[in-house]
């Protein structure tokens, strides 16, 4: 079994992660995960048999990019028109049902960096509640409640739809 | 809008809404649901959020992988520098303590004090804000973290100790589930300092850092946090020590204290 396969076939996910998690930054977040498969695949031993491949690749990437973020913290920071994130969100305002995934990108990007991982994570990643605090390194204690305020922000955030009976997605 | 509910109710609603409850919970979730219109709003809001996020990047998972992605897939494993890590030599390696020859004392009965300020450290050890640099520098660095790996740990060792003029090994941290990385010669105030670079299994790293700028009285642990990046440092027999990372007070504590193990070892 060559692990590679294994992970190149993770690599859709992280790619949806990191561009939900980076504002719709198409390169920012495919630099991401870039980083976090080039150090997987440095260290393809280091995962141990049994457990989750893909908690392990998360788990990868969120500290590549927490180190990122450290080292843009720590210097200077430029800022130039090039660099405004390529947020594609240019929906037709009057087009029927568009007009709540454009809110949407909106608040999301509007909660702070740990409440949008772990919201993304559970909501569009499907991870268990267990599997995010190995990812992340907290207790399970702060993944809810990490989920509990960025959802409830979320909601404050969007316009409220009156419960209707709705397609269920099948994850 | 944000309606304050229990605490209890709040983690049920999400719970449920993740299938994080079994079986008898969950039907208790759904009994509130049933007589609970809030409740019942709460979770349906919260499954909307879940669906939008879909309906906006799902799309991402149908994108062919990017050009780069798969130059790096279809790379030869074990070059040069990586190669160490498919070998098992590195556990004999890393089993080599980091030892510093001279005195030392009992100052390991000392209690652990800090945390500093910034000021009183910058007074005190300034080595230490440039351990810290050191780290955030290069604990991000992917392709070239270190400049001898821990696979040459032999020269490693041997370049450092001829530098830095002092005797310096690699001190073992497996016990922490840390690995060896590698290390690099680095500048410290015109003086040479060596870095050594430790990994976990999830990418996390820490660096101690071997500093000739010590002052002469030896020290306890003392911490000091910088921009979201720690250190423990100590003062020994004319060497600076400083263990640089972002881990948990604890942790940082359990791995100094491995350090010094072997450095009496």
């Amino acid at each position: 079994m060559d692990v590679r396969h294994l992970i190149a076939a993770e690599l859709p996910r992280l790619r949806r992660y990191a561009r939900a998690l980076m504002a719709g930054d198409i390169h920012g977040a495919d630099d991401l995960v870039q980083q976090a498969l080039e150090r997987a695949l440095e260290r393809p031993h280091l995962f141990q048999p049994g457990t989750s491949l893909r908690a392990w690749l998360f788990t990868i990437l969120h500290n590549v990019n927490a180190n990122n973020r450290r080292k843009l913290a720590a210097r200077p920071r430029e800022v130039w028109d090039e660099d405004v994130p390529e947020t594609a969100f240019a929906v037709a305002p009057d087009a029927p049902g568009k007009l709540e995934l454009r809110d949407m990108a909106r608040a999301l990007d509007q909660l702070p960096l740990e409440q949008r991982e772990t919201v993304l994570l559970v909501s569009l990643e499907g991870l268990s509640y267990k599997e995010i605090s190995e990812v992340l390194n907290v207790p399970i204690g702060t993944v809810m409640s990490r989920l509990a305020r960025g959802r409830d922000r979320l909601r404050d955030l969007m316009q409220s739809t009156p419960v209707t009976p709705t397609l269920r997605r099948v994850k | 809008m944000n309606t304050k509910t229990d605490p209890d109710l709040d983690a049920m609603i999400h719970a449920f809404v993740d299938g994080e409850l079994d079986a008898q919970a969950e039907q208790a979730a759904r009994a509130q649901m049933e007589t609970d219109p809030a409740a019942a709003q709460r979770a349906h809001d919260y499954r909307r959020q879940g669906d939008a996020l879909h309906d906006l990047y799902d799309d991402v998972l149908s994108e062919p992988l990017a050009a780069e992605m798969r130059a790096a897939l279809n790379a030869p494993v074990g070059r040069s520098s990586r190669s160490f890590w498919n070998a098992p030599v590195w556990r004999m390696a890393a089993a080599i303590a980091l030892f510093v020859a001279g005195g030392f004392g009992g100052w390991w009965s000392h209690a652990v004090t800090g945390p500093d300020t910034s000021m009183a450290l910058a007074q005190s050890s300034p080595y230490v804000s440039r351990a810290i640099g050191a780290h955030v520098v290069y604990a991000a660095e992917v392709r070239h973290p270190v400049e001898v790996a821990a696979s040459e740990e032999q020269h490693l060792i041997k370049w450092l100790s001829a530098r830095l003029g002092r005797d310096v090994h690699a001190p073992k941290l497996a016990e922490a589930g840390f690995e060896l990385v590698g290390g690099r010669l680095l500048p410290d105030d015109a003086k040479p300092a060596a870095q050594f670079m430790y990994e976990n299994r999830t990418g996390q790293r820490v660096t101690l850092y071997v500093s000739l700028n010590g002052a002469p009285a030896d020290t306890s642990f003392r911490i000091v946090e910088q921009d979201g990046t720690s250190a423990i440092y100590w003062l020994e027999d004319g060497l600076g020590y400083a263990l640089a990372g972002d881990l948990p007070r604890e942790d940082m504590l359990k791995i100094a204290r491995l350090v010094y193990d072997a450095l009496i070892a």
